[in-house]
């Protein structure tokens, strides 16, 4: 049964009619063209599908979108305003913390979420905040360098 | 998947309206964390989901030193696990709230559905005809069993997997079921039920009751309680074995103390026999080492999981010289 969901994305109030049953992530990638989100494990393992909604980070895997009505999402496409891109993805860059970057969205979401609720956080709480997202290519180090110093 | 309605209800009435006439068929549905796998994996086959989210008035944490405290099953694991006053008077509710799953599946994985996941494990979980899914044999038993459970078990030998109802346990919590018959609160001890008494469920509920809360009694004075989780992997995993206590003591010498084990059994377990054992205990590693030699020395372990004898043993020893000192 199709139904109308309305929510807010990346700041852009949308309605969309869908299977209330299709998972946020599929709804990002597939009817938004929101593909910067990613699909590694699709069991809540690996943090690539991380998204945030109304402030905390979550796996856009493990959510159905009939969940989402009247939610704010912000995805990785969020995050650069005006043309530039936020001092997170600079920081990234900046600190060579993305090697193959399939990893990367998600983490930066993480670190997105936490630095809204903690814009200095320690090293320890940075560890704490990614402990749900793998990188395959291992460079933790340099990310949770770019996540003390965006 | 089977394709299902979805539907959301916004009071507890109309929720159990629904449940009673097709509860059968109906799932309740929170954060989804576990929910989803299922009925991805058609394990779950219900056609209609009735998300308990926009229901009003399930989502609280209450504290207050005569009432003691109370939890919404809509309660987030993080919500929980960043309650100031859950951290001041119940350590052993935060210390197992932090220690579940990552940080995304707390902000959406609520008190009620950690309590009535199901288990995790592999046979249950994958294409195997088993026992807990309506089959006649647990391909634990002569299979790969290295978590399984090493008491409680027979004819399934499934672990629960729940870190907060071990916390719960330990602190003799009750639990608040609704349903269109009305309300009852039962000892967190009698949700669960050994497979023995009921294969295909882990807990007592019936098809249309819902979980709406949780109570604990207000904190002793002096009273100190915590949780210890052995993972696999230590960024984050499911409890190897895991103990929660909560003790009273004098001086290093226990009044009284309540133990719960996690991933040792089907369901959240305690021992009777050895909290009154351990009572007028000094607490040092050698009495202790004295007074939990032979816990769990019934256990009837399988071919893979032995190892968990000496774990839990030392995992009990390790939180009350903790707790302790
Ligand atoms: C990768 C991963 C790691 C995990 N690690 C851990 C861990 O370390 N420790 C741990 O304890 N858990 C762990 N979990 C399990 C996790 O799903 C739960 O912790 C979570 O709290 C479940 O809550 P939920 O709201 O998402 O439940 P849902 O998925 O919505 O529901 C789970 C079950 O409970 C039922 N249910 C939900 N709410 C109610 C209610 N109020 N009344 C009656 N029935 C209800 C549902 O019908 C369903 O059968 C993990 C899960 C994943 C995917
Ligand atoms: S794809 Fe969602 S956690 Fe791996
Ligand atoms: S950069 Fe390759 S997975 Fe992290």
């Amino acid at each position: 049964m199709i139904r109308r969901i309305n929510l807010t994305i990346n700041g852009d109030k949308v309605g969309i009619d869908v299977q209330p049953s299709m998972r946020l992530l599929d709804v990002l990638r597939e009817i938004l063209n929101l593909t910067g989100t990613k699909e590694g494990c699709s069991i809540g393992e690996c943090g690539a599908c991380t998204v945030v909604i109304n402030g905390n980070a979550v796996n856009s895997c493990l959510i159905v979108i009939g969940q989402c009505e009247g939610s704010e999402i912000t995805t990785i496409e969020g995050l650069e305003k005006n043309g530039e891109l936020n001092k997170l993805q600079k920081s990234f860059m900046e600190k060579g913390a993305v090697q193959c970057g399939f990893c990367t969205p998600g983490m930066i979401m993480s670190a997105y979420a936490l630095l809204l609720k903690n814009p200095n956080p320690t090293e320890v709480e940075i560890q704490e905040a990614i402990a749900g997202n793998l990188c395959r290519c291992t460079g933790y180090k340099q990310i949770i360098e770019a996540i003390k110093s965006p | 998947m089977t394709d299902f309605d979805y539907i959301q209800p916004t009071t507890l009435q109309e929720a159990s309206k629904v449940l009673s006439s097709d509860g059968i068929n109906t799932l309740i549905y929170a954060g989804g964390t576990d929910a989803l796998s299922l009925l991805k994996n058609d394990i779950y086959k219900q056609h209609k989901v009735l998300n308990l989210k926009k229901i009003e008035g399930l989502n609280y944490i209450s504290f207050d030193k005569t009432n003691g405290l109370r939890i919404g099953a809509l309660a987030t694991i993080s919500e929980i696990g960043s309650s100031p006053e859950i951290k001041e008077n119940y350590n052993i509710i935060h210390e197992a709230a932090n220690e579940i799953a990552s940080p995304q599946l707390r902000n959406m994985g609520t008190l009620g559905g950690n309590l009535c996941q199901r288990p995790r494990c592999w046979y249950y979980r994958e294409d195997f005809d088993c026992i807990r899914k309506g089959g006649g044999e647990c391909f634990a038993y002569e299979g790969r069993n290295k978590f399984h459970c090493i008491v409680g078990g027979g004819p399934c030998y499934i672990v629960h997997p729940s870190d907060m109802a071990v916390a719960l346990l330990a602190l003799d919590a009750k639990v608040v079921i609704h349903s269109n018959n009305g309300e009852r609160t039962i000892p967190i001890n009698d949700l669960y039920v050994l497979p023995q008494d009921d294969p295909m469920n882990e807990t007592i509920l019936k098809p249309g009751e819902i979980v709406k809360e949780i109570q604990v009694q207000p904190p002793v004075k002096g009273i100190k309680s915590g949780y210890v989780k052995f993972k696999e992997r230590d960024t984050w995993d499911f409890a190897v074995v895991s103990v929660g206590a909560v003790i009273n003591s004098t001086n290093g010498i226990i009044n009284n103390v309540n133990i719960a084990f996690g991933g040792i059994a089907p369901k959240p377990w305690s021992e009777k026999s050895l909290n009154k054992s351990l009572s007028s205990v000094r607490i040092n590693e050698n009495e202790l080492e004295g007074k939990l030699k032979n816990l769990f020395s019934n256990a009837e372990t399988l071919s893979e999981n032995a190892y968990k004898v000496p774990l839990v043993r030392n995992l009990t020893k390790r939180l009350l010289l903790r707790l302790v000192q």
